[in-house]
């Protein structure tokens, strides 16, 4: 250390007292510092005006940045705690800077705000039937905490509502790309159940979308989800999105045609055209299928366990 | 490659169908107000707005009335509301003589608090303009006077620092001409950049929060960008993007100059063998410019109002926020003055000519920029991983680089570049000190930053002329000699996916009653860190600070905002002679109302002077 103050030594002159405390400066009230001068003296008037000394030619650039001592990092000089804590509430008054205070804490980091955005509106066309299919999801919140809706269903023209749920969440940022989701689900059919809802959302490296929550029923039954989507652009308007889901169960949930495992696979792939960011139309293949048990049971019933879609929908939001 | 003329990209059709640019619109630079004058629809229900006037006037003296009023707008075919000061976009010109004093009335007769911050002026901290740090506010139907001492000259502009009233036209340029007379040139003209949006700024605000890259039309696709699957496979990785280059862009921004679009024929005349002054100055809320004049050379003589060495340059990059005056000599004929987008998704644009009404022919935009390993704060590995390191990254840097960073960050980088672990190396927290506060806020670590003083800027590395940097200025006027006695260092964090910026993990709503404390006096030498893959224009209010670039500390040149390049450090000294209260805060609109800011405070404030 002394070294390289001895080479920094020449370039040091109007300095030399304050760096010469950098190693204790708390405890050398006496020394001499410029600021000192200054303050101790009684009232000081409006800041010395910046004086611009003469114009001359510049110095040949010197190399004294590499001769610079390593400078201490820690608080201020305690002078700098002296005086009011907000300056201003001096001259305009304390409550009024409050307020303005407190303003700024919605322009400067507390914005509330929230989207809804329907994913996927569509319609779904296989053989002999006709289905449609919603999947909504809206939120309105700060950074980190957030109240979160999503509702899906889906059903046959002519056949009624086949699925029906909806949730609300509380979100909260686990980390710089996932919040964690806890809430309640109400489903409305096939029958009027509730479910206790704990997952996580966010964005997975390679840029997947992913949502994955468990639901505990109010019969007990313990099922998940997960569902994953990529947005490959083919253009800046023109976008592929395969997509994926799985379902499962931790035991047989009869009245509901499930069996214990993974019950479900769901797989899509979605060509979407942005005519504005807010709304774009697609087409898209989709193949469903029953897994395990679950689909022993289907085709007991003489269901199709399994099938090819066409898919024509609308992704928009707001 | 099909050559692209539109000034905007995605514009022209738009245009189009919105019939030809009205003839009206046409404005001279030299006479700096227009008489536009078209009919306006009604805004808002009921209540019928008047139409601001492209462009400005002027007010000089020693008392200065300035009002503040809702407007309606419209340019290059946008329209849309505007807060427009004494009925124009921009603002008047604020001419001042150094040494003089001035009283500035200004009235607010919007239904919301207003505030004027006169940027880069040296004056008393309760005239600064800063709602909640420096005063309350200007409540609506009230008139606050300013009133302070001009004590320096140069190129300053003025703008709101309520809410995003920015965006919405509430600004203007200032000229402070010399107590001595300046023989550098024979004529003067401003050319304020900023840019105009139909969109209203808090809906711009939400987008940012929720919208996927809303206004980023040149994201790399699968027909688009030169870059290897192996490399675009390493990014989504990371869960970043490389065309992440401006947060609000052409696809929603009209670029002017004196308020006036790249459609508007906005002309500055001159008599071949002149020396034209152009005092530069960025006044948008969010975009950075390249600034060149095709054919015709620049001599920077100030930067950020104050007085450099004359530096040769073709082209500038110019952040938000900063100012720089030029000195050009063109030749007989018209030029274009091309201030194009750092992303390139759109220009504003100005003929410098010596024949009245004659257009100069702009350039085509260029290329899209794409963001390079240097902008990760991976430092420089030219070579390191093909495609994406055939830019030079740090150009000539060598001001405060920072070779211990290098010792301890490089290994791990390098580790980095294996595919695996590159996530991991991109967010190492472990690199943070313990006043960094570790969130959801903060979506990457950069792992081994360095200095790039002399990076020209995003894109201009690898243009085949003459570009400023950092390194390139040099104070005219000898800086007193003294080190500092402390170093600080502070980290710009953010979250692009979450659209979360701030200093040190925590936003500004977090620190009101925490700011940075500076004693009065106090040499500083500051840090800045930047953990994000975007460039920040930073601002120190109340004060100038010394950019330490290797030019030597008496002649590090000063500034009142610094650029810090994408993943890199740069350094200043600052002595905190201005007691009070003064904002710190990144110079992009939308990430200072993100939270990126901070209260910078200098004591002992003597007491004699708050009576004053």
């Amino acid at each position: 250390m002394s070294a390289r103050l001895f080479l920094a030594a020449p370039l040091m002159l109007a300095a030399l007292p304050a760096a010469a405390q950098d190693h204790s400066r708390h405890a050398q009230p006496e020394t001499e510092k410029p600021a000192e001068d200054h303050s101790q003296h009684a009232p000081r008037k409006k800041p010395a005006p910046l004086v611009l000394p003469p114009k001359s030619d510049p110095a040949p650039m010197d190399h004294s940045l590499h001769s610079v001592p390593e400078l201490p990092e820690g608080p201020p000089p305690p002078e700098a705690l002296e005086g009011p804590e907000h300056a201003a509430d001096e001259i305009y008054g304390a409550d009024r800077m409050a307020k303005a205070r407190a303003t700024n804490h919605a322009t400067h980091g507390d914005m509330l705000t929230g989207t809804l955005m329907a994913e996927r509106l569509e319609l779904r066309i296989a053989d002999g039937h006709e289905a449609y299919l919603w999947d909504l999801q809206g939120w309105y919140g700060g950074d980190i905490d957030k109240f979160v809706i999503k509702s899906e269903g889906e059903g046959e023209f002519g056949e009624g509502l086949e699925d029906a749920e909806v949730q609300a969440l509380w979100g909260h940022a686990i980390g710089p790309f996932f919040d964690l989701q806890a809430g309640v689900r109400l489903d409305l059919e096939p029958e009027t159940r509730s479910h206790l809802v704990l997952g996580v959302q966010g964005l997975a490296p390679y840029m997947w979308h992913v949502d994955g929550a468990v639901f505990l029923s109010d019969r007990g039954d313990l099922t998940a989800r997960l569902e994953g989507e990529y947005d490959q652009k083919i253009t800046q308007r023109l976008i592929l999105q395969p997509r994926m889901e799985l379902e499962l169960s931790a035991q047989d949930i009869p009245e509901r045609e499930i069996g214990a495992g993974l019950t479900k696979i769901e797989t899509g792939l979605r060509l979407r055209y942005e005519i504005a960011r807010e709304f774009a139309p697609y087409v898209g293949v989709g193949y469903e299928a029953m897994i395990g048990q679950t689909a022993d049971m289907a085709k007991a019933a003489g269901e199709d366990p399994d099938g090819l879609a066409f898919l024509l929908g609308i992704r928009a939001w707001f | 490659m099909h050559a692209r003329v539109s000034y905007n990209r995605g514009m022209i059709s738009r245009q189009m169908g919105l019939g030809p640019v009205s003839r009206r619109n046409f404005m001279l630079g030299t006479a700096g107000v227009a008489a536009s004058g078209l009919a306006m629809p009604a805004w808002a229900k009921g209540e019928s707005l008047t139409h601001a006037k492209q462009g400005y006037g002027e007010v000089s003296g020693e008392r200065i009335a300035l009002t503040v009023d809702n407007h309606h707008f419209t340019v290059g075919g946008r329209k849309g509301h505007a807060i427009a000061v004494n009925g124009t976009v921009p603002g008047p010109l604020v001419r001042l003589r150094e040494g003089q004093n001035v009283r500035i009335d200004v009235t607010n007769n919007l239904a919301e608090d207003t505030s004027i911050h006169w940027h880069g002026l040296l004056l008393p901290f309760q005239f600064d303009g800063v709602p909640g740090v420096s005063f309350p506010g200007i409540r609506p139907g009230e008139t606050f006077t300013y009133e302070f001492p001009i004590r320096q000259s140069g190129t300053y502009w003025w703008h709101s620092h309520s809410g995003l009233q920015e965006q919405e036209g509430h600004y203007g340029p200032i000229v402070i001409e010399s107590a001595t007379p300046d023989p550098r040139y024979d004529r003067d003209y401003v050319v304020l950049l900023s840019e105009f949006t139909p969109r209203h700024p808090h809906e711009i605000a939400r987008l940012l929060k929720v919208g996927e890259h809303y206004f980023n039309r040149q994201m790399q696709t699968a027909t688009e960008g030169d870059m290897p699957l192996k490399e675009r496979l390493m990014w989504g990785g990371m869960r970043m993007n490389p065309r992440d280059i401006s947060d609000v862009t052409g696809d929603t921004y009209t670029f002017l100059v004196n308020g006036h679009g790249p459609m508007d024929g906005l002309e500055y005349l001159f008599t071949p063998g002149e020396r034209v002054r152009l005092r530069v100055i960025n006044g948008s809320a969010m975009t950075f410019f390249n600034i060149r004049i095709p054919g015709v050379p620049m001599t920077v003589i100030a930067a950020d109002g104050m007085d450099v060495s004359p530096v040769d340059v073709d082209e500038f990059q110019i952040g938000t926020a900063e100012t720089y005056d030029v000195i050009v000599t063109p030749p007989a004929g018209s030029h274009a003055l091309v201030a194009e987008a750092m992303d390139r998704s759109g220009m504003g644009l100005a003929s410098l000519t010596s024949h009245k009404g004659h257009r100069a022919t702009p350039p085509p935009l260029r290329e899209p920029v794409t963001l390079t390993m240097a902008d990760m704060g991976m430092g420089s590995m030219d070579g390191a991983s093909g495609g994406a390191m055939n830019h030079d990254a740090h150009g000539g840097g060598h001001g405060g680089m920072d070779h211990s960073g290098m010792n301890h960050g490089g290994g791990d980088a390098m580790a980095g570049m294996d595919h695996g672990s590159m996530d991991h190396s991109m967010r190492d927290t472990s690199k943070l000190p313990p006043d960094v506060k570790v969130g959801p806020g903060i979506d990457m670590v950069s792992p081994m930053p360095m200095d790039r003083m002399g990076y020209p800027g995003l894109g201009l590395d690898n243009v085949d002329h003459r570009v400023l940097r950092y390194t390139d200025l040099k104070a005219a006027r000898m800086n007193p000699h003294r080190m500092p006695t402390r170093q600080m260092t502070i980290h710009l964090t953010g979250n692009m996916e979450r659209y979360m910026w701030s200093f040190d993990g925590k936003k500004f709503s977090a620190v009101t009653d925490d700011p940075i404390r500076f004693a009065y006096d106090e040499r500083v030498r500051v840090k800045l860190v930047n953990d994000t893959m975007m460039a920040h224009p930073i601002h120190l209010h109340g004060h100038f600070f010394e950019l330490v670039n290797g030019a030597g500390m008496m002649n590090q040149p000063l500034k009142h905002t610094v650029v810090v390049q994408p993943g890199s450090t740069a350094t200043f000294d600052v002595t905190a002679n201005e007691p009070g209260d003064w904002a710190f805060h990144c110079h992009l609109l939308y990430h200072m109302h993100a939270g990126m800011m901070q209260t910078v405070t200098v004591r002992p404030f003597p007491e004699a002077e708050v009576e004053a």
